[in-house]
């Protein structure tokens, strides 16, 4: 792994600048950085103008208290990405605050932090600039007052390492001195900030231990699940097998025979669009976990199961499958397709499927709650705050601001929590219970009832000319729409969805089309870990794959022509409606070059063409994917090593990650590696099935995720240096694994998977084949 | 009535369903919460404590189990194979969320307290596939163990 270190004496202060504007993300520190706000945030703890010794706060991300010890805000999420550590260590690098006397403080749910909403790869990309700004507000504040005290100019004083120095006199003060002073200094403002040059960081770009990794390793850290109130009761919920249907009876006078369960509470069932609503169902609450464990043991309830009924996953990957197959929804056409496609020559086609999937954190969902007539508090993992917020103030009919959401440690979000279903079940039943409820899912109400990444097909149609290149392409996707959990007419691909690596294609091809067919869920559909990318990336870089293959070429080679010259790909000119994840595309443009140049810093690593050869007994095979997604650049060359009797073996995966500047360089190499690992889970075992409506899985038994001995030998990770505005890092590893792991099965045995699952597949060697 | 050694100290349950499993028994009536639920079926080697030093899934073996006994959770877990697995989790900056982290220690610790020879990567891996980790940091779990090992052996 490398470890670069982004030192770039070309880029200055004015890029940063840049940067805030166009990221359009400047309001959460605008509004946030006058004390007012901050004191109304922090009681306890803030600057007040009567009384010199308090603690001071400059804004709502930061305090210091007298003793100097700083206090940050985590605004953003903890789920594995190791985001409490990373923003807060900018706040201290801008601030020139010494990293041992931080305390990290997760912040509650609060609309004056800006968006909260940890998902979309967008925590460092979008709020590097907010908490930078922060943090050098505290340093000019900090300075102004050093500079008073000794009637000195502010310019020729400077932080360094938590304390305000003047050079000249060798004078120096304390950050924890000179607090109190520095809070009646004025603010700043956006235009007077002197942000520290790259050369100047301390921490960016280093990375600093993750935070919470004792807490981690000890068992102190605290879930969801480890908050504990004075009489809380625990609540699990007996929920519609089939989505939306509804309680008719149950045999609540059994239930409540069983030691330790107090109540029964009927939810009443959600109705579409299903949103963030708790889905309904039968709760039970008990003293304790187990009793409310037992109590479900011995609930019986009969459902009238609703127009879900029927749902058949089989017959809705047939149906897919002829939507991709069929004229759809023109997203985007270069050139025109069809005359090409009418010349004739060499016609290659492809169809893949995807199924469903679920998220499976390792921590399930939870949630603790605390409801008054006029006040709700809740504890929950989320991913997003704040539409927890929203949601549980609905739920209860109350004012979003008499609503307390508290942030816990996420074991694991990759999406699920971003949908705080969960949290509006624990506030309705602890109003309806008159006590703190604590709703815990288990593994099997998580698999059977999540939001489910959509299944999917796409087919894939080219014309090679001569010299074995595409001269036109077609592409078509369907797949359940997100939509439908928001709109129940919702049939089709948004936008959004489209522009996850499908119509954001970054192919040179004079006549390209990209189309899009309707779908019909009948689960909630909901993102997960780099959403669409999963089947766009997978159906795009297996078809060129199989292209290469007829044409008779190396695929690396072959993959490099497809992609082109270095160049921008303008969508905007092609008229196709993109939204670029959020991101400025003249910031953030899709670079070609840039998508080159990751695909041969992996191959280069890998070296590609030297690997061992196969033996009588294990075949070896090379595949390699390249993909853009949430800004980020990512290209996995992949080593298997197949058994005669169809093990699959990982022995190398080489990742080349062109994120811009890397904050954290060793968070980026984990996730990473992390999104290795997800894409092999996906690949090799995810299948989500459902009959009758029924989703058939129901724990890591049917529903398999990767385990040590299915995970890379060794997964090398180089992130190419780089002081390009940051992009996204938590999904963009993920979309490349999968459809490099099977270009590298069809390398080492000529087995061409179109159809995911791998463990769908016999891999065993063919005794006629030989 | 149940007597458990819990992290060195006895506990008495004297009117506590022995079949419920140690996982909530340590939850819920000692507050010990870093041993965690995740499948409660013993899949996922998530809630991995000790019983008298032998490696046990909490989520599905019942307090009687543990009668008489010696359990040893995470927040208990010490000695020179924890701490040296401790220090080389810091090391290798293993965790990523966490939340599967005490298990993997609580199974990794087991690996090489009860090993008397130096583990292939092959048998870590194998040692170690009850521990799912969602999150995907089997490599530095695997550096780590066997940076521990080596730490351990000289």
């Amino acid at each position: 792994m490398s470890n670069p270190t982004p030192n770039n004496p070309t880029s200055t202060r004015r890029d940063f600048l840049r940067y805030t504007v166009a990221g359009g993300l400047s309001l959460a520190f605008a509004v946030s950085k006058t004390g007012l706000v901050a004191r109304s945030l922090q009681p306890n703890h803030l600057f007040d103008e009567a009384g010199g010794n308090a603690d001071w706060s400059p804004n709502v991300f930061v305090t210091l208290a007298a003793d100097g010890t700083l206090t940050i805000i985590a605004h953003r999420s903890e789920m594995g990405t190791g985001i409490r550590t990373a923003l807060p260590m900018v706040v201290a690098d801008e601030m020139d605050a010494d990293w041992d006397r931080v305390v990290i403080q997760q912040g509650d749910a609060d609309a004056r932090y800006g968006s909260q909403n940890t998902d979309g790869s967008r925590s460092i990309r979008n709020h590097l600039n907010a908490v930078r700004d922060a943090g050098a507000t505290a340093r000019h504040m900090l300075i102004a007052a050093a500079a008073k005290l000794w009637s000195l100019p502010a310019s020729e004083c400077r932080a360094e390492f938590h304390t305000i120095v003047h050079d000249a006199s060798k004078r120096q003060i304390g950050f924890g001195e000179i607090a109190a002073s520095a809070a009646t200094m004025p603010v700043p403002s956006n235009d007077q900030l002197q942000l520290k040059t790259p050369q100047q960081w301390r921490y960016v770009g280093k990375g600093k231990p993750l935070y919470d990794l004792q807490d981690i390793i000890d068992g102190s850290a605290k879930f969801g699940l480890d908050i504990k109130l004075p009489g809380m009761k625990v609540a699990v919920i007996e929920r519609c097998p089939v989505l939306g249907g509804v309680a008719k009876s149950w045999n609540e006078s059994v239930v409540l025979a069983v030691v330790g369960v107090e109540k029964l509470v009927h939810l009443p069932a959600a109705k579409e669009p299903y949103s963030f609503q708790a889905l309904g169902g039968i709760a039970i609450i008990a003293r304790d976990t187990w009793s409310a464990l037992q109590g479900r043991k011995a609930l019986e309830v009969e459902w009238d199961p609703g127009k879900h009924r029927n749902f058949d996953s089989e017959i809705q990957r047939a149906d897919l499958i002829q939507s991709a197959q069929h004229k759809g929804t023109v997203v985007r056409e270069n050139g025109d397709v069809d005359t090409e496609f009418a010349k004739g020559g060499k016609r290659i086609s492809a169809t893949y499927d995807l199924p469903h999937l679920a998220h499976v954190p390792m921590e399930t969902p939870c949630a603790t709650a605390r409801v008054t007539a006029d006040s709700a508090e809740v504890w929950m993992p989320t991913q997003t705050p704040q539409s927890a917020q929203r949601s549980i103030a609905m739920a209860l009919r109350l004012r979003p601001e008499n609503v307390t959401v508290h942030v816990t440690l996420l074991g694991g979000g990759f999406g699920r929590k971003s949908k705080p279903d969960y949290g509006v079940e624990a506030a309705l039943l602890a109003r309806e219970v008159g006590a703190p409820v604590q709703v815990m899912w288990t593994r099997a109400d998580d698999i059977q009832h999540d939001y489910f990444h959509a299944d999917s097909a796409l087919h894939f149609e080219a014309t090679l000319n001569d010299d074995g290149m595409p001269s036109a392409w077609l592409q078509r996707s369907a797949f359940t729409p997100i939509g439908y959990t928001f709109n129940p007419k919702s049939k089709t691909g948004s936008g959004g969805e489209m522009g996850q690596g499908f119509s954001d294609i970054p192919f040179d091809i004079p006549n390209l089309r990209v189309e899009n067919g309707p779908a019909d869920p009948h689960l909630r559909i909901g993102w997960l870990r780099s959403v669409c990318n999963i089947f766009h990336a997978f159906g795009v870089s297996c078809f060129a794959d199989e292209l290469a293959h007829a044409a008779g070429q190396d695929p690396l080679d072959y993959l490099l022509a497809l992609i082109g010259e270095p160049r921008h790909v303008d969508l905007d000119a092609m008229g196709v409606q993109y939204s670029n994840y959020g991101g400025s595309i003249v910031e953030h443009p899709i670079d070609t070059g840039r998508l080159r140049a990751v695909l041969m810093r992996a191959a280069d690593n890998a070296g590609l063409r030297q690997g061992p050869p196969s033996t009588k007994e294990l075949r070896r095979g090379v595949g390699i994917a390249v993909h853009r997604s949430f800004l980020g650049y990512v290209a996995n060359v992949v080593e298997v090593a197949v058994t005669d009797t169809g093990q699959l073996q990982i022995p190398r995966v080489h990742i080349a990650v062109d994120c811009g500047l890397a904050v954290h360089p060793d968070r980026v190499v984990a996730q990473m590696e992390g999104a290795a690992v997800f894409g092999i889970s996906l690949a090799k075992f995810g299948r989500i099935t459902a009959k009758n409506g029924r989703v058939e899985q129901s724990n890591f038994h049917d529903f398999p995720v990767a385990r040590s001995i299915d995970a890379p030998q060794q997964i090398d990770v180089d992130i190419i240096p780089s002081t390009e505005p940051p992009t996204g890092v938590g999904e963009v590893g993920v979309p490349p694994l999968a459809p490099a792991l099977l270009n590298a099965i069809f390398d080492a045995t000529g087995k061409r998977i179109r159809s995911l699952p791998i463990n769908q597949h016999d891999l065993s060697r063919d005794p006629l084949a030989d | 009535m149940l007597r458990i050694r819990v992290n060195g100290e006895l506990r008495e349950f004297a009117d506590l369903d022995p079949s419920m499993p140690l996982l909530w028994l340590l939850r819920d009536h000692l507050e010990l919460t870093g041993t965690r639920y995740s499948c409660g079926e013993g899949l996922c080697g998530t809630c991995t404590i000790h019983v008298d030093g032998q490696l046990i899934r909490s989520c599905t073996t019942p307090a009687s189990y543990a009668d008489g006994k010696s359990v040893t959770t995470i927040e208990g877990l010490s000695g020179k194979t924890a701490d040296a697995l401790r220090k080389a989790w810091h090391k290798f900056q293993v965790p990523q969320c966490g939340f599967c982290q005490a298990g993997q220690l609580m199974s990794a610790e087991h690996l090489l307290r009860t090993s008397d020879k130096i583990l292939s990567s092959e048998e870590m891996d194998s040692a170690m596939a009850g521990n799912i980790c969602r999150c995907g940091t089997y490599t530095r779990i695997r550096d780590a163990i066997a940076t521990a090992a080596v730490e351990l052996d000289s």
